[in-house]
């Protein structure tokens, strides 16, 4: 498919993988923040192609990793009141909460369903008048436009039985709670690609400047994360700290400015609790007022007790990039994806997922995605 | 959760999907009804990026260029230096 195929191609991979090679002289530490990223770079090997100077770590852009445990749990309550209709995308489903998934849910009779767009759960609600149809609105900003426009018709159209059940994060909040604490080990970030073709970059260039790292706006495939590395160990070489833009082709410096618009409109910033991190402030966004009818928290009042996480699982730890999954005693033995302590093992975009399916663990050696091809120095 | 698919229009009705600008985009062969409401600028043959069924912003093709030229460079730098080792 044009504008994927070109981006992974074995010549021009090597060769950017080979351009990194000839600029780190010194050990740099960067992060990808976004888990899409991660499984691009677990799955396409580009660790082994990288210089043994550049180390990357695993940042905390997950939104089903971070979602709170007590929010699984909400979910899971209101899908098995009667006359619920549930809709979540299809990564939330086998997340476990407490004591079960929304997939363990739907198993004992709850009526949840896996939809491609928020506007097919909407599209529900007018089709099945009788239902209350609920919406599992998770994700960072890439992911709000489209909820907030959905909402947003909802409340045009005024249908009585949809609602949203909001758990939205945001990313420069956890890339600064990250940078200010005292275990910080990033000296440079990749940034989010599809996030900043939302939202733009401007709000990286205050933390750029405050903790004087760079921060490069990076895309998807394996060309464009090789790049956005080399960007960044290039800024780093010549002790340099600024936002730069590798994807260029889908962000603009100021976002879209009508999907954030719509974002102003229908949701305002609240603090949020991220599973395995904790409380970061101005890190979510919630329902503004004039739109909190649509709220299915407020709708269905549930009270429901404290929960704690499995003591085992070091998720939070992995969020943060302060270890990798391999290093967690659990990986792969009593922790694996058909029977998961914590979200990355489930997500399509968690770390652990990506270096379970994609053979990067210790006792395996290297990914046997790419065979170690010659990268010279 | 942020995945986003580049496809290419082939057709726009301007207040189809509940109201909402909206085209046919292809992704390799699969076709799907998007909300284009945040690109009002998209048109027949554009490609766009598309997240959970909106079209987030339209692929610049100069952009998506500059890759391969710096690669052409960086090579041609590449022969240059393994000419005078």
């Amino acid at each position: 498919m044009k504008f994927l195929d070109e981006y992974r191609r074995l010549d021009e991979v090597h060769q950017m993988a080979r351009a990194i090679h000839r600029l780190a002289t010194r050990p740099w530490t960067l992060m990808e923040v976004c888990g899409g990223q991660t499984h691009t770079i677990v799955k396409s090997g580009l660790l082994d192609l990288l210089p043994r100077q550049v180390t990357l770590v695993h940042g905390p852009g997950c939104p089903v990793c971070v979602t709170p445990l007590e929010m699984i749990d909400r979910a899971i309550a209101i899908a098995a009141q009667p006359g619920v209709m549930f809709c979540s995308f299809g990564d939330m489903l086998r997340v476990p909460g407490s004591s079960q998934s929304l997939l363990d849910a739907k198993a004992l009779g709850a009526d949840v369903r896996i939809v491609y767009s928020p506007l097919d759960a909407l599209q529900l609600a007018r089709t099945h008048p009788d239902k209350e149809v609920v919406f599992f609105a998770v994700g960072f900003e890439t992911t709000a436009p489209a909820n907030a426009m959905t909402v947003f018709q909802a409340c045009r159209e005024d249908v009585p039985n949809f609602s949203v059940l909001v758990s939205h994060v945001l990313v420069p909040p956890a890339m600064e709670a990250i940078l200010s604490s005292h275990s910080c080990r990033v000296q440079g970030f990749l940034a989010a690609g599809h996030v900043c073709t939302v939202m733009g970059f401007e709000e990286y260039e205050p933390l750029c400047s405050r903790y004087r790292v760079p921060i490069v706006v990076t895309g998807f495939e394996p060309l464009d994360l090789l790049e956005g590395i080399q960007m960044a160990v290039a800024q780093l070489e010549q002790g340099r700290a600024e936002v730069e833009n590798q994807y260029a082709r889908a962000v603009r410096r100021g976002g879209n400015r009508s999907a954030r618009d719509c974002v102003q409109a229908v949701f305002e910033v609240t603090h949020r609790i991220w599973r395995g991190i904790g409380e970061i402030p101005s890190s979510g966004l919630r329902l503004r007022e004039e739109y909190r009818r649509f709220d299915a928290e407020k709708r269905f009042g549930l009270n429901l007790p404290p929960v704690a996480e499995s003591m085992e699982c070091i998720a939070g730890l992995v969020l943060q990039g302060l270890r990798t999954p391999d290093e967690c005693p659990a990986f792969g033995k009593r922790c694996t994806p058909d029977s998961p302590l914590g979200a990355p093992m489930v997500s399509s975009e968690g770390a652990c997922v990506a270096y379970f399916q994609y053979g990067k663990r210790k006792d395996y050696g290297s990914s046997p995605v790419l065979s170690s091809p010659a990268v010279g120095h | 959760m942020c995945l986003a698919v580049p496809g290419k229009i082939i057709s726009v009705q301007e207040e189809e999907l509940l109201g909402l600008r909206s085209g046919k985009v292809d992704f390799g062969g699969i076709r799907r009804d998007i909300c284009l409401a945040y690109t009002p600028e998209a048109k027949i043959g554009d490609y766009v990026l598309v997240h959970v069924g909106f079209a987030l912003t339209v692929i610049d093709e100069a952009e998506a260029q500059r890759v391969f030229a710096a690669l052409r460079e960086m090579e041609q730098l590449e022969g240059l230096e393994a000419g005078t080792a």
